[in-house]
């Protein structure tokens, strides 16, 4: 009976393996629909069976449970002893030894979104314009964890995650022209110039770094998968082979 | 004996509206989407929804006050 | 403007325990500022405070004892009782650990366009205002005063740098050695007078109202407890310190004691800045200005943010808060303004309220849309656009609507001329809103209303 259960810390693809592949990928989804809602709210945007509260608590719990599965995303991976990710690389950048840039990046973005849900939670103590300056953060953190998910997963090659990938992009650079075409905002004229321009600037370069990144060859050795791995690990998921 | 009050900052305030959403029995809005407020106290039953209220405003300009009398 | 003073009153002879007045104009120059050894010689010099530590403290104190004593009220246009400000003061400065030293701060912002008294007072009797101010420092224990004054006014300006600049150089050994005073100019708006606005100014910020509490006197300039004084009451203070209670009171009525300075304008052969007992009537001070220039209309009191009375009851009125209530009036910052028979009350309120829209800080939405829709339909009335009928019934409500809904004054200002004007006005405002504009619509303004450059809005959090 054991032997039908993928053991949790064995050599190979194991629970946590999928666990924190599959956490990560939702946590993702979970977050580009926050940062929709969050352009929602801050547009003001309501309908009679959605009302305004209804928007902005939508936009509060769907942010608490993408960090829910960020944190499961973040446990399994420490867990899983396939990879020896350590905790601290969890939250100090580029301190693993397992793809250290593309994971550290994954741990920018979990320390980026931890300061804007803590004061989010926080927001009476630290006031109004605190919050509001710390909440631009998500822009920041948004990109970098897409990158994260790209350079970091095995995955990235399989249609699911790439296509879930392009989904959450799309959404999220709808958002961002959404905000930006917001004739009440105060921001500046050139504010928003840099917005779009970055934004698309940022699509851009994906789509013209993909191909020869990710989802180029040989990418698991050039990411900075440690070479005791290699041979081990492809980046199709399912064919794990494991030496004794 | 305390009681509470609600008060709004008027800077602040920026009229999104959520505390008339949460607070019907007493808030409400004016023709341009400001709250009116009556300044009397709160009904105890309806302090918890003040609270949440007060804690849903972007802005944090509504305020639930504390008044010994 | 000039300034008025009985005839008998001599320079060289001090005022000292004249009952009568003039008081606070007394030795007024024709032009210029009365310098500091004839400002001494008519007044007296200041009384020392005794003592050092405690015993000076003590001192203060007992100075704030005598101002309650005297029943002096604030003079800016809110009649705050002015040794209740200076407890509250001296208090919090106490209260605090260690901490920040209070501060004095002199309200010579004078937004209200149809008064200058304390414009006058700054002008041409300086070292009044700033022995008031000295010794407010002395009395809740502060070392600096600031003195806020209306940067379109240069005169004004003038004389207060010339007035320090001749205490600079003379070292007296009074109570006022010591205290630090400043001369800081102050931009020419109407809210920009409002306490918390002034603060603001004077902390570095936009002379704009922010939101209270903390109110000035716990955290003001800087965040120190700040006492925010009209220059009138300071004057007023100056008088009671050399002269006394008793001396103070024996002008005036009991509830409101002492004299006042009005600035009375419109349509009055002598317009000017007035100093009258609490209680006298209206009627003595048009004789005063020598008389009418045009039958009158109605009165407006306070300020533009006052209350009007119908000429027909021009000789019931007389000049305390006391007397006015029955009106729903108040002498507020002392504004006397006679409007003509030959005035479109309507087309003046019109352009009235259209000024008093421009001036609002535009931070809080009742006061940005509310005023705004108020001078709409009064110029719907006056000839714009729009259904005439709805317009009084709108102001009705609108008057409602924007009162207590901003962080200062202002609109709770404009609601009262709104619900005053539907009052006294009602026969002209009915009579427009049947046939549309009149022919003294057109008419040149007989209030004015200064043109103010546009200022920069709130800055965006």
């Amino acid at each position: 009976m054991t032997a039908l259960l993928p053991p949790l810390a064995a050599s190979g693809p194991s629970l946590a393996w999928y666990l924190t592949r599959s956490t990560g990928a939702v946590a993702l989804l979970l977050l580009s629909v926050a940062l929709a809602l969050g352009v929602a709210d801050v547009r003001r945007f309501s309908t009679p069976s959605w009302p305004r509260f209804v928007v902005d608590a939508l936009h509060r719990n769907v942010s608490l449970l993408a960090l829910v599965f960020l944190l499961v995303h973040i446990l399994t991976a420490v867990l899983d002893s396939f990879t020896s990710i350590s905790l601290v690389a969890a939250f100090v950048p580029f301190a693993g030894s397992y793809r250290p840039f593309w994971l550290g990046l994954g741990a920018v973005a979990f320390d980026l979104l931890l300061a804007v849900i803590l004061t989010s939670l926080l927001r009476g103590r630290v006031g109004p314009r605190a919050w509001r300056v710390t909440h631009w953060l998500v822009y920041a953190c948004w990109p970098i964890a897409l990158l994260h998910t790209l350079g970091t997963g095995s995955d990235v090659k399989t249609t699911w995650l790439l296509t879930l990938s392009v989904a959450c992009l799309a959404l999220v650079l709808g958002a961002v022209l959404v905000r930006v075409l917001d004739g009440f905002s105060r921001d500046s004229a050139r504010g928003r110039g840099l917005a779009i321009g970055g934004a698309f600037a940022f699509a851009l370069g994906l789509v013209l770094w993909l191909p020869s990144g990710p989802l180029g060859s040989e990418w698991a050795r050039r990411s900075g998968t440690p070479s005791s791995l290699l041979g081990h690990a492809s980046t199709s998921s399912s064919k794990i082979v494991v030496n004794p | 004996m305390t009681s509470h009050r609600l008060r709004v900052n008027p800077i602040a305030c920026e009229a999104h509206g959520m505390c008339h959403e949460l607070l019907p029995e007493r808030i409400s809005l004016d023709e341009w989407g400001y709250p009116i407020l009556d300044g009397a106290p709160l009904d105890p039953a309806l302090l918890a929804h003040a609270r949440r209220a007060a804690a849903a405003c972007p802005t944090l300009a509504l305020l639930v006050e504390r008044r010994s009398n | 403007m000039s300034a008025h003073l009985s005839p008998n009153q001599l320079l060289d002879r001090p005022a000292s325990d004249e009952p009568g007045l003039p008081r606070l104009l007394a030795g007024i120059p024709a032009r210029g500022g009365l310098g500091l050894r004839e400002h001494l010689s008519l007044h007296g010099e200041l009384p020392v405070v005794e003592g050092r530590g405690r015993a000076r403290r003590a001192g203060a104190s007992g100075l704030i004892d005598e101002v309650e004593r005297a029943g002096l009220l604030g003079r800016g246009g809110a009649g705050f009782p002015t040794a209740a400000k200076l407890r509250a003061v001296a208090g919090a400065s106490r209260s605090l650990l260690g901490g920040a030293r209070p501060i004095v701060v002199v309200n010579g912002a004078e937004g209200e366009p149809a008064s200058a008294k304390d414009r006058t007072l700054l002008r041409s009797l300086p070292h009044l205002v700033i022995d008031g101010a000295g010794l407010a420092a002395a009395a809740v224990g502060a070392q600096e005063v600031l003195l806020g004054v209306c940067e379109s006014s240069p005169p004004a300006l003038d004389a207060v740098a010339r007035a320090l600049e001749e205490r600079r150089g003379s070292r007296r050994g009074g109570p006022l050695d010591g205290v630090q005073f400043q001369l800081r100019p102050v931009p020419h708006r109407y809210v920009a007078g409002h306490e918390s606005a002034l603060v603001n100014h004077l902390s570095g910020g936009p002379a704009l109202p922010t939101f209270t509490p903390p109110r000035p006197f716990e955290r003001g300039v800087h965040g120190r407890p700040t006492l925010v004084c009209n220059v009138e009451t300071l004057a007023h203070l100056a008088l009671i310190a050399r002269h006394g209670a008793a001396w103070f009171r024996r002008l005036g009525a009991p509830e409101q004691p002492g004299s006042a300075l009005v600035t009375l304008t419109g349509s009055v052969v002598a317009p000017g800045v007035y100093e009258i007992e609490h209680g006298s009537p209206l009627a003595s001070l048009i004789d005063a200005a020598d008389g009418l220039t045009a039958r009158p209309r109605a009165v407006l009191l306070g300020g533009y943010s006052g209350t009007w009375v119908d000429a027909s009851r021009l000789r019931e009125v007389a000049l305390s808060d006391r007397d006015l209530s029955p009106f729903g009036a108040s002498l507020g910052a002392g504004v006397v303004f006679v409007l003509s028979e030959d005035a479109c009350p309507v087309a003046e309120l019109a352009r009235l309220t259209r000024w008093l829209a421009s001036q609002s800080a535009r931070q809080c939405g009742p006061c940005l849309f509310g005023l705004d829709a108020i001078a709409s339909a009064f110029e719907q009335l006056s000839g714009g656009a729009g259904k005439r009928d709805a317009a009084e019934p709108r102001l009705r409500s609108l008057a409602a609507l924007v009162r207590g809904r901003g962080a200062c004054s202002h609109p709770d200002g404009v609601s009262r001329l709104v619900s005053s004007s539907l009052d006294v006005f009602a026969l002209e405002l009915a009579d427009h809103a049947r046939h549309g504009p009149c022919a003294a619509c057109a008419r040149p303004s007989e209030l004015p209303r200064p043109r103010v450059p546009r200022p920069a809005t709130a800055a965006p959090a």
